[in-house]
């Protein structure tokens, strides 16, 4: 590509006839079919590089075989690991050549920059479906409006703050259900199918009140389950591999729910306060809650203490998202800053940070991060144009003054963000968001109902139980490291010393009569309870300085060397 | 500006007519499998209890003896016949798709002790404790299948009378020469009504004789003087033998690495042995609870079936300690025979209760023809089985077999009793001079002499 546009800008500067080969370029490089000339070594070697790239992709890591001592081991886990290769290239060219899309993408030419793009410009270059997805649904009377994608991206489920419910197939453009339960909708959130979502309501009449609980609907709009445990609940997420559904109420309470028995695996008071800032770790299941002083705090349901907790911000946490990946952390906090976090090494200090009051963010499924930026009605989309993990501006875009976005989120496998607003929602297109090609067996947004029937049968007997959330997915299958039974250090053993010496100082001694109890002795007594109080130590520390002793003397037993070497050896050695 | 969005058409993605197949996109990319190892650990735990819930091994009987049986023969030539001998001298060859008697070949007085049949399948050879050993003709397969439904009997083509009842018989690989073991080792042609050549070392019985399948002039025979002997026909005259603690009750080549075989002892163990190395044995089996009987090899050569007196039925791997399986049912009583089927897949059984029995070489196994997506489906399931085999509960199910109780508490015994023996070894040892008791392995503190 990049030659390419080299041999254009030639031509029109005009050193090149239009269509005349010119000899000097033909010795270096090949004739194509179309005109354009290709380096042979340089088309060959990108190929190389980029297989390899998505080869290591595949490969998930690389066995280490170097410090192996056995032999018959080490053969097996070689031709394992040869095997291991040819897979992961064989998966590596069927992703070259045999994927039926490509990823979606917008470059600025000249003196266009990419963020400058207006969402008008953009329908009108790309084709008549495609635009249809930028669309504004203007319900002024129920907002604002949160919403929640299916795993395929199909359905959209939408909840209105003053309890307006509905399902829309996006596929087809229609509304599947809509329904009033006439209490306030703090969120909604689909079940492992578009058959089941859940809504986080309150009763919006009085707080002593009944109905301020999640309740479960099919897409029918029938209420199925009312989930009472939970209490008033502000957010809602659901573990599709695990089937949990997680919640947060407004005591800081998280519960953890399996949706097949409907058994409450896990219920935490997690001590930080109310709070409306909780995102599931795609990559690991983990539940990751932003505090109002400012701390992240990650939950897993199998332990009631929090698995780490980071100070990211000076003010409280608005917002939490997870790359796809699971390395990368995006909050956001109410002193008007995003931080970026890399969750492999965490520190003190974010990977960057970049100015905005954001109160909803995500990140899709190719990276890009979307936040909410201004006074809450414009959009800002951030990406990481060099893969070093810095991300710039790549694209802007503004509602109408006035909305303020409650929610922004990507549809999966579809270069589309969502936006739920105060005055309805919309959608835009985002070129390059989405991931071009879906798995019918993992996520099929083109499903049939009989499909849907199959995955979920699937999708049940691969259900995960609530032991495999951790903060490493990668351990599942490995050894455990075995324990070494660490020394005690010199510094640590004089600290016991000093410990029982100090133990033995604060003891008061009795008053005795007849003189028993004069100064001088009672210093000699204190002496001897201090004395008493150290011998076991010294005594132990006696006994290892001898078996040391005993062992260097069997290791330096001194052996005769033979007599033309015995000028070598040392005068005292010999004596 | 250049943009390009995600844009896909229904009619590319779906199927065009309603008779067509789905159409299935796959993208292995890892980022959109989230959480792949454990996904995949659950799929193993999955298999594994799987794998349990079809195990029905046991494929059916075959019930006409009207004595417990005592020999068994596969006919190389034909995979589904089978010959069995019984101890009231009949013999009878049955056809086990349909699990019927074929053909009867009566003829035997005394107990039928050896069956074997010519590699090209036409000649059946046997011998008993009447002193003769008889040859018949094997029915035509292509006659059998047209009337599948009568039953004929067939008369003795040669009958050849000697002076000492026989215990087994086996027969050379592309040759009319066979050999069989009684008071010595004869080696017989089908021509000839004496034996070409006799062999004698020592005076007990040869209980067991088998030919070397890749060294078609290589005999192994084991007696009742607990004894295990090779013959070369070549040399005329035995090559080498050992003594081991108890008796032998079979012999079997491995038919992959000819210079491998393995033993069925009277002590409940197998015995592997390399015959150029007769100083140890190369493996130990355990977990017979009671004297093997019988053993065969799978045509494969990388597992073997044992037949035992405790009324069970193990599979081995050819280079394990410990079963792969064990088989048996509330009627099966003490194993004498058992036989791996040509094709690998299945394990036929005689025993004391007059029965023959069919079964499943691996318990869990789909019979039948597998459509493409299902034996993909196999395929998975056993890889990941295997890949995470090593973790504890995984482990825990795969090796989980039930036992009749009189045999779980004999092998609970067995392993008490072998637990106190080392540990009082080892106080022993430690309470002796060092060096004074050396401590010999299994696998060679069962032989007492090499000759």
């Amino acid at each position: 590509m990049m030659f390419k546009l080299d041999c254009i800008t030639d031509q029109a500067s005009g050193n090149f006839a239009f269509s005349g080969y010119e000899p000097g370029l033909a010795k270096m490089g090949v004739q194509q079919d179309e005109g354009n000339y290709v380096p042979p070594n340089e088309k060959s070697d990108n190929i190389t590089d980029e297989l390899e790239i998505k080869m290591n992709k595949f490969l998930r890591g690389k066995a280490n075989l170097e410090g192996l001592q056995d032999k018959k081991l080490k053969g097996q886990l070689t031709i394992r690991e040869e095997l291991y290769g040819k897979s992961a290239q064989a998966a590596a060219m069927a992703e070259k050549w045999l994927l039926p899309s490509e990823g979606g993408y917008l470059e600025a030419e000249g003196m266009e920059k990419t963020w400058r793009i207006k969402q008008e410009s953009i329908a009108r270059e790309v084709d008549i479906s495609s635009s249809r997805n930028q669309f504004d649904i203007i319900l002024p009377d129920l907002g604002p409006y949160t919403l929640d994608f299916t795993s395929s991206g199909r359905h959209m489920a939408i909840g209105g703050r003053k309890g307006h419910l509905a399902i829309v197939d996006m596929k087809t453009m229609r509304l599947i259900k809509e329904f009033q339960v006439r209490e306030t909708v703090r969120d909604v959130v689909f079940l492992h199918n578009d058959l089941f979502f859940a809504a986080a309501q309150k009763s919006m009449a009085n707080i002593l009140m009944t109905g301020r609980y999640p309740y479960i609907y099919n897409r029918d709009g029938t209420e199925l389950h009312c989930l009472k445990e939970h209490g008033a609940v502000l957010r809602l997420q659901f573990l599709k591999n695990h089937f949990l559904l997680a919640s947060i109420n407004n005591f800081g309470q998280l519960h953890y729910q399996d949706v097949t028995m409907g058994e409450m695996v896990g219920s935490y008071r997690t001590g930080i306060g109310r709070t409306d800032a909780m995102q599931v770790n795609p990559y690991n299941g983990v539940v990751a809650l932003g505090q109002s002083l400012g701390t992240v705090s990650m939950w897993k349901p199998t332990s009631s203490a929090s698995l780490l907790r980071l100070l990211c911000h000076k003010g409280p946490v608005s917002a939490i998202a997870f790359h796809p990946n699971g390395h990368l952390m995006a909050t956001a906090g109410k002193e008007r800053k995003i931080k970026l976090w890399d969750l492999r090494k965490l520190g003190d200090e974010p990977l960057q940070t970049l100015p905005g009051n954001a109160k909803t963010l995500d990140f899709s499924q190719k990276g890009l991060l979307a936040c909410q930026l201004g006074n809450g009605s414009s959009v800002q989309i951030l990406r990481d144009l060099d893969g070093n993990q810095m991300y710039k501006t790549y694209m802007n875009h503004g509602m109408v003054k006035g909305y303020q976005i409650e929610k922004l989120l990507f549809r999966p496998y579809e270069d589309v963000l969502g936006i739920g607003h105060s005055m309805g929602w919309s959608s835009i297109l985002i070129p390059g968001s989405g991931e071009p090609n879906f798995d019918t067996l993992v996520a099929n947004p083109f499903e049939t109902s009989k499909q849907r029937r199959e995955s979920e049968v699937h999708s049940l007997l691969d259900k995960l139980p609530a032991e495999t959330i951790m903060l490493d997915p990668a351990k599942i299958g490995t050894l455990k490291p075995e324990r070494k039974k660490e020394k005690p250090t010199k510094q640590e053993k004089m600290a016991e010393i000093e410990v029982a010496v100090e133990v033995v100082k604060g003891i008061k001694l009795k008053k005795k009569t007849k003189g028993r109890s004069k100064p001088s002795k009672r210093t000699i007594k204190k002496k001897d309870l201090i004395a008493k109080a150290k011998s076991p130590f010294l005594a132990q520390q006696m006994k290892e300085e001898e078996q040391v002793a005993r062992k260097k003397q069997k290791t330096t037993e001194f052996v005769e060397p033979p007599t033309s070497l015995m000028r070598f050896v040392r005068k005292e050695a010999t004596a | 500006m250049k943009v390009k969005v995600i844009s896909r058409s229904a009619d590319e993605f779906t199927k065009e007519r309603s008779q067509d197949l789905q159409r299935v996109f796959r993208n292995f990319d890892p980022s959109i499998r989230t959480q792949e190892k454990a996904v995949e650990y659950v799929r193993a735990q999955n298999a594994a209890k799987l794998d349990k819930i079809f195990a029905r091994p046991f494929v059916g009987a075959m019930e006409g003896h009207i004595d417990s049986i005592s020999c068994m023969a596969k006919n190389p030539n034909h995979l589904i016949g089978i010959f069995s001998g019984s101890m009231d001298g009949e013999i009878r060859l049955w056809d086990l798709a349909s699990r019927r008697t074929v053909c009867r070949f009566p003829g035997h007085k005394g107990a039928v002790q050896g069956l074997t049949v010519s590699t090209d399948g036409r000649v059946l050879v046997s011998c008993g404790t009447d002193s003769t050993v008889r040859l018949w003709s094997v029915p035509v397969s292509n006659l059998l299948e047209e009337d599948a439904s009568s039953d004929k009997s067939a008369q003795p083509r040669e009958t050849y009378v000697w002076k000492n009842a026989f215990r087994s018989v086996d027969h050379q690989w592309n040759s009319d020469r066979f050999a069989t073991g009684g008071a010595g080792v004869d080696i017989w042609n089908h021509n000839r009504s004496a034996p070409e050549q006799s062999y004698q070392w020592g005076t007990d019985t040869v209980v067991s004789v088998r030919f070397n399948p890749g060294e078609p002039d290589i005999l192994a025979t084991s007696a009742s003087d607990r004894s295990i002997a090779l013959y070369d026909l070549r040399m005329g005259k035995p090559t080498s033998k050992f003594i081991m603690r108890t008796r032998t009750n079979s012999i079997c080549w491995n038919p992959m690495e000819p210079i491998n075989f393995t033993a069925a002892n009277e002590d409940s163990n197998c015995y592997s042995f390399d015959c150029r190395k007769f100083g140890e044995a190369t493996c130990v089996h355990m977990d017979h609870v009671s004297a093997v009987m019988d053993i065969d090899y799978s045509p494969t050569g990388r597992e073997f079936v044992t037949g035992s007196y405790d009324r069970t039925i193990m599979i081995f791997q050819y280079n394990a300690g410990h079963k792969r399986e064990i088989y048996h049912t509330k009627r099966m009583q003490r194993v004498f025979c058992v036989k791996y089927s040509c094709d690998g897949s299945y394990v036929i059984s005689g025993s004391d209760d007059t029965n023959l029995r069919l079964w499943k070489s691996k318990a869990s196994e789909q019979l039948g023809v597998l459509l493409p997506r299902e034996q993909k489906k196999h395929e998975y399931h056993e890889a990941v089985k295997n890949r995470y085999k090593h973790l504890p509960e995984i482990k825990r199910i795969v090796r989980h077999r039930h036992l009749p109780k009189p045999i779980y508490k004999a092998g609970k015994q067995i392993r008490e009793q072998n637990e106190s023996q080392r540990k009082k070894q080892e106080k022993r040892k430690a309470h002796s001079a060092p060096g004074s008791i050396v401590e010999e392995p299994l696998r060679k503190r069962k032989i007492i002499k090499v000759e």
